[in-house]
């Protein structure tokens, strides 16, 4: 059993290599539909894609401007001059014996991404490189046989390549969302995890504290949620130092992540590696780029999370409510809206409502509500603050606006919601309350000094107004008359 | 000896039969390995209705059956692809019969283009035309005897070291290998990426135009592709200043070969133009760079033969590696496997920055020394290959010896300039012997229109 104090001792470091599907209408070299879902296998292949003698790749200008696009988002420098180079291997999903990567001059050059963590701290991941390739097919093994299915092959991807500047298994999985949200919000892919759009691979090593190098690292391949990031990474930590504890060493190789059992299995150690034999493609001349065709391509990247953050600061929102928010991009730009449209104060309530109240399959509902009518959610929030509403009272109607045609003002009538702020209704109520027999040891303890009992007096008159008291109001009145007597 | 002008205007279906014909009485040479001849009486029939019109309507060819090309298997003469069906056909195929040409055959080859003699195909050597004891050149023999024999006034070769200006000095043709870029490989079983060009065999240096000003141009379907630059010319004016490289005229070549080759500058003396001797040192590490950068190209472009897909699979293999192994071992020649295993060896990690990196480099030094020599001279010359027409098995059991014979045709292949190959008469035995002039990027009008000047003559 591994204790807290054995983890005290060791430091951990990760490094994370990100896949990223990039979402061009076609593939990367040739003219076939991009999208296989749904798709029969082997539907969507083109000659090229299916490594026919004779053919020769096509690049498509549209992944190389997602892959800039990619890359600006990662805060990279982005290569003047970048190749292609064949990466070789065989295997039945790999139609023409290598695929087709950038080894030597990639597209992408370093970044660095700053990561929140849900405790309003941040750290900083540099980004050692990103560069353009191309997915392989796909395997399916029956018994005493396997089937090819060539569709995915050809799909652009990008695959991003950090620095092993990361520390914890929640940084870990913090730096994957991060990194999924750059993505989504600079638009370069569709983002669906379950399809596997980004699929992260996670080096982790583990060395004694003040150690002067880092130890042997595993990588585990192919994660594809944030959980699994970070379980996988955790699930490493330990295994690692259990084996150092023992006095064993750790394997260079790499590791699976079995989703059922939560742990990590071995796969092929570095011994087995395979020399990929790297060389330059001859089929495709490099990409070059000047100063202002990647300045046009800056101008096309959409605001990211960064952006957000920034402005939101004044809104004193908590990391986790703004990282909810951050989610979507989408839900971000709605709020966003209202903050523009309303102000802080409408901005900071709607953010709580959406995050209190909206589930992931109404999102798009919301967004879609929010930005057709978003002077709806600023009278709403407006409601609150001049005391028309009670925040449970705003929390139902918001829910209503989302899919209803009615302004807030008419669902708070029709719903009788309407907080009382008129002095005379609510001070006919406290007098009721207050001449209640079942007062009177409250009323009494209230004279004696016993301030906390208002708390009791406040809940009747509330009660007795059907909720609709402003219950500010009725304690400054509960006050005056006890003060009066 | 009959050129494309003799085919033009008469019924297409008779030149495709009499091509036909010529082919069958000549079958003892094994030029081609099949026959299309029931696309080609199809196409002959749509020309003759004129259905199909254009520079070339009825005439017939035969390409190197490393194009894609319907009619007949394309198997780039490996059993690997011995039951191929191409769906689609090169764009050079493409471009030609567009103009109304017809495919009739397709051309033996060494298998997959490696080889200088047609040996290496695995359907038997190609004999050469004029002596059926010699080997036919290669890796284009075929389509160089096909055009030697005059089955057809026109072939279709590839050329990625020599294999089309090799064959043709053997078998007294002009061979074209054009400006790297100029003709789109889509469609052409790749040998080597960087140096592979599609070219010509004609009988006379016009039908050369004719054929190269129809196929090039720029491809889409081609990244490497250049915009179409090659317009023929009606006269090579002024007078050139020609280049007579001095290390292809040691005494190590051939007497024979070297005075042929002094006649034919004296032709281009007598003409006007200037030649004088000039050095290109460079030239004896040439062979060397090839036969790195070529054979790391090949392990790459022929890692797609691997059982799955299409082509030879092996029968009962019990583990994936085993079907890789027995597939590749069954469907490559020795050629084939020995070029695999030189390619993966160079570009293995810790081997890669010694070999394929170092050939690099002083591949670009030999592009350096050319343009030093452009910036004083307009064309080059030089033999095509040391000997004429060797024997058939005489260097097959060597294979070093075989490589020697592309030492004069592998530089402007590694430059990717454009070299062509023309005939400069016959030795004693009667064995053809060519002249190549090399020139400049782009420059291939110019050479064309200086061989057509002393052809002329």
């Amino acid at each position: 059993m591994i204790t807290d104090e054995i983890l005290d001792k060791y430091d951990m470091t990760i490094g994370i290599e990100c896949h990223v599907q990039l979402s061009t209408t076609t593939k990367l070299f040739s003219g076939a539909d991009n999208d296989a879902r749904d798709k029969s296998p082997n539907s969507v292949v083109s000659p090229i894609d299916f490594g026919l003698p004779g053919m020769l790749p096509v690049l498509n200008h549209d992944a190389v401007k997602l892959a800039i696009k990619a890359g600006l988002a990662l805060g990279s420098e982005i290569a003047h001059i970048s190749r292609f180079d064949r990466k070789h291997y065989f295997y039945p999903d790999l139609p023409k014996g290598y695929q087709t990567t950038q080894m030597y001059q990639p597209i992408i050059g370093a970044g660095l991404v700053n990561v929140p963590r849900e405790d309003d701290s941040s750290f900083d991941v540099r980004i050692h490189h990103a560069h353009m390739e191309e997915d392989a097919g796909k395997l399916t093994h029956y018994g005493d046989y396997s089937l090819v299915d060539l569709n995915r092959a050809g799909t652009p991807l990008i695959e991003i390549v950090s620095e092993p500047d990361i520390h914890s298994a929640a940084d870990a999985k913090a730096f994957a969302t991060e990194l999924y949200r750059l993505m989504t919000y600079a638009g370069v892919t569709n983002g669906d995890l379950y399809h596997g759009n980004m699929r992260f691979d996670v080096n982790v090593s583990v060395a004694l504290k003040g150690a002067s190098e880092l130890g042997i690292r595993a990588e585990v391949k192919n994660l594809n949620s944030f959980r699994s990031v970070e379980r996988a990474a955790d699930f490493e930590l330990r295994r690692q130092i259990e084996r150092l504890e023992k006095g064993e060493r750790i394997v260079q190789e790499t590791r699976g992540w079995d989703e059922a059992k939560q742990k990590t299995n071995s796969q092929r150690s570095k011994e087995d590696a395979q020399d990929y034999r790297y060389m330059p493609d001859a089929d495709i001349p490099p990409i070059v780029l000047n100063d202002d065709e990647i300045r046009e391509i800056q101008a096309t990247v959409p605001v990211l999370p960064s952006f957000y953050r920034q402005k939101w600061q004044p809104l004193k929102l908590d990391s986790t409510v703004v990282n909810a928010l951050l989610a979507s991009q989408d839900i971000a730009k709605g709020i966003q809206y209202i903050f523009e449209k309303g102000g802080e104060n409408a901005a900071r309530r709607n953010a709580q409502w959406f995050v209190s109240s909206v589930g992931p399959d109404d999102s798009g509902l919301a967004v879609a509500a929010i930005q057709f009518l978003p002077e709806r959610f600023v009278e709403l929030a407006q409601m609150v603050d001049a005391n028309e509403l009670s925040s449970t009272a705003a929390k139902t109607i918001f829910s209503e606006l989302l899919t209803g045609a009615k302004s807030p003002r008419q669902v708070a009538e029709e719903k009788n919601l309407l907080q009382v702020s008129d002095d005379d209704a609510i001070l006919q109520i406290v007098d009721e309350v207050l001449a209640d027999a079942g007062s009177a040891k409250a009323v009494e303890d209230l004279k004696n000094g016993n301030d906390k009992v208002i708390g009791f007096l406040v809940g009747q008159v509330m009660k007795k107004s059907f909720g609709k008291a402003n219950p500010e109001l009725a304690k400054k009145l509960i006050r005056e008359r006890i003060v009066q007597n | 000896m009959t050129f494309i002008a003799d085919y033009i205007g008469r019924s297409a279906r008779d030149n495709v039969l009499s091509a036909i014909a010529k082919a069958k009485d000549n079958e003892q040479y094994h030029a081609l390995l099949s026959l299309t001849q029931e696309r080609a009486l199809e196409r002959a029939g749509a020309v003759d209705r004129g259905d199909i019109t254009g520079k070339l309507a009825g005439v017939p060819f035969v390409v190197k059956d490393n194009f894609l090309a319907f009619g007949a298997p394309t198997t780039a003469a490996s059993k690997m692809l011995e039951h191929f069906n191409a769906p689609l056909q090169s764009t050079a195929v493409e471009k030609l019969e567009a103009e109304g040409a017809i495919c009739i055959g397709k051309a033996n080859l060494d298998a997959f283009a490696h080889g200088g003699s047609t040996e290496n195909s695995a359907y038997g050597p190609t004999k050469n035309a004029f002596d059926q004891t010699r080997v036919a050149g290669g890796s284009s023999g075929g389509p160089a005897v096909a055009t030697a024999l005059d089955i057809v006034p026109f072939a279709l070769g590839s050329d990625t070291g020599g294999s089309i200006r090799l064959p043709a000095s053997f078998n007294g043709v002009v061979g074209v290998k054009p400006t790297y870029g100029t003709v789109s490989r889509y469609g052409v079983v790749a040998m080597a990426s960087s140096t592979d060009t599609i070219g010509v065999f004609t009988t006379n240096v016009a039908d050369a135009e004719l054929v190269m000003d129809i196929m090039s141009g720029n491809d889409p379907k081609d990244m490497t592709t250049l915009a179409d630059f090659f317009i023929p010319k009606q006269t090579i004016e002024p007078k050139r200043k020609i280049g007579l490289i001095k290390e292809f005229m040691t005494d190590d070549v051939d007497p024979e070969v070297r005075q042929r080759t002094l006649e034919y500058v004296q032709r281009l003396r007598n003409d006007g133009h200037t030649v004088e001797d000039v050095s290109l040192p460079i030239v004896a590490h040439t062979l060397a760079m090839y036969y790195i950068i070529v054979p790391a190209e090949v392990s790459s472009n022929l890692a797609r033969y691997d059982g799955i897909r299409y082509g030879h699979r092996a029968q009962g293999a019990k583990t994936l590696a085993e079907l890789y192994g027995r597939t590749r071992d069954e469907g490559f020649e020795t050629e084939n496997k020995r070029r695999i295993m030189i390619g993966s060896y160079v570009l293995s990690s810790g081997y890669f920055d010694a070999y394929y990196l170092q050939a690099q480099k002083a591949r670009t030094l030999l592009i350096a020394e050319f343009n030093a020599l452009f910036e004083q001279y307009d064309i080059l010359l030089g033999p095509v290959s040391p000997t004429p027409a060797f024997k058939l098995g005489e260097n097959t059991s060597d294979p070093i010896k075989m490589y020697l014979a592309d030492i004069m045709t592998v530089p402007a292949s590694l430059a990717g300039l454009p070299a062509i190959s023309v005939p400069a008469g016959v030795n004693g035995s009667g064995l053809p012997i060519g002249v190549q002039l090399i020139g400049q990027r782009r420059s291939d009008a110019d050479l064309l229109a200086l061989a057509r000047s002393v052809e002329e003559k």
